[in-house]
């Protein structure tokens, strides 16, 4: 139990998606005007690395793996298709994008006016793909998966809401004209990401 | 008579699309300054900040995903045709994880230690936006020719910004460049800027390039 609460607070804060590894930054830097739908697509974005990273760590473990076909006889134990890692998991990603559009669209409609052309753009989002390779590089078991893909998550939505909310005051401040837009968005995320840098400090 | 004629518009149209045309130059010419992928279109990103601690992953990123980018260009658009509207996203993702697939083996295989450096940002070409976007925005409507150059164009433009970061930030940050030591052969002693090398410094650094691009070209944007 402790273990994983260490990796969700660890991929929470320390190894924030946005400040640690930069992943997500498109759809981070485009659709953080406005605290409203930067909330929305937190929560999609959580959503789908939440679902995406223990299907994949299933994949991974009972398929795609040297050898872990072997549930399916003798015969298939020396088969090693780990090279199909790639379209695999980016087909699943889609995939679950693709059900979680129908299902928001079917079962809440307003939500789905909110986020409607957002979601199929988190199929995209390098964050989610980034996460479960992530995933496949270090010994988690399917709990401790879950949990990191979750936190994974809310750290992206944690880093976008706070953007947000700079941006919002930022319109109140005299920006010189060519820094304006995204250059001062990105000196801005950079400074967040040097407080974000405190946090390393924390052993687990 | 009417032979004649489809003669004569065949002449005609080749005449107005010769290989490298004014429009087909400007494909490549665009993304480089006014249409930057990294600076305008705010697309690709993620990698251009995560690989360019040194000029080496960045310059083979930058190859990389140029290849990509040309060779799926050219694949959705010889297929525009045929791609139902509705699952094109998943029609894209699939032929632009075989190319990256091939890249990656192929890096595997002659550059392990690149390779390695890069670890998962390989398989991220896939999901990043400078693929897709030009996949979405241009190869769905054009022809494979331009859209091959589009995509180079794109692919340089990229490259271009990768190095410029991966330049800086090796120098001041290590004090190398491709890993000689710059400073060192020199006999000046050279103590490393650590901040160039963590993340917030690469955003730091990628904001000023802008500032100056925009001031250069006149670039703006209302907020």
């Amino acid at each position: 139990m402790d273990n994983l609460i260490n990796i969700g607070i660890r991929s929470i804060f320390i190894d924030n998606m946005i400040f640690a590894y930069f992943l997500g930054m498109c759809s981070f830097l485009a659709i953080s005007k406005k605290v409203k739908t930067a909330f929305g697509l937190g929560i999609a974005v959580i959503f789908v690395i939440g679902i995406t990273v223990p299907i994949n760590w299933l994949i991974q473990n009972y398929v795609l793996t040297a050898g872990s076909l072997a549930w399916l006889g003798e015969d298939y134990a020396n088969i090693d298709i780990s090279f199909l890692q790639f379209i695999v998991f980016i087909s699943v990603i889609a995939a679950i994008t693709q059900l979680t559009e129908m299902a928001v669209e079917k079962f809440s409609p307003a939500l789905y006016g909110t986020l409607g052309i957002f979601l199929p753009l988190i199929a995209v989002n390098c964050s989610v793909l980034g996460a479960a390779l992530f995933m496949v590089g270090r010994p988690y078991n399917l709990a401790e998966a879950t949990v990191f893909g979750l936190g994974s998550g809310i750290g992206w939505m944690l880093a976008i809401v706070a953007l947000a909310g700079v941006r919002e005051k930022m319109k109140y401040s005299n920006v010189p004209a060519p820094l304006r837009g995204l250059g001062i968005t990105f000196i801005l995320v950079g400074l967040m990401s040097l407080g974000f840098l405190s946090f390393m400090g924390f052993t687990l | 008579m009417s032979t004649e004629a489809a003669v004569v518009e065949e002449v005609v149209e080749k005449k107005a699309e010769p290989l490298f045309s004014k429009k087909n130059r400007k494909l490549i010419s665009n993304p480089l300054d006014i249409d930057n992928p990294v600076t305008v279109q705010i697309l690709g990103v993620c990698s251009a900040l995560a690989v360019t601690t040194q000029m080496k992953p960045a310059f083979v990123m930058s190859l990389g995903l140029t290849i990509v980018t040309a060779c799926s260009n050219v694949a959705i658009s010889a297929l525009r045709n045929t791609i139902p509207s509705r699952i094109r996203i998943i029609v894209q993702l699939a032929i632009v994880s075989l190319w990256v697939i091939m890249v990656d083996q192929i890096l595997k295989a002659y550059v392990y230690d690149v390779s390695k450096q890069l670890s998962v940002f390989v398989g991220l070409i896939i999901t990043n936006c400078i693929v897709m976007g030009r996949l979405e925005a241009f190869a769905m409507a054009n022809k494979p020719w331009p859209s091959f150059l589009d995509g180079m164009g794109n692919g340089l433009g990229y490259g271009m910004i990768l190095m410029i970061l991966a330049f800086v930030r090796e120098l001041f940050g290590a004090g190398s460049l491709f890993g000689f030591k710059v400073f060192a052969s020199m006999g000046i002693p050279y103590q490393g800027n650590g901040l160039l090398l963590l993340p917030a410094g690469a955003c730091i650094l990628l904001g000023s390039i802008i500032w100056v691009q925009r001031t250069l070209n006149g670039y703006r944007e209302s907020h």
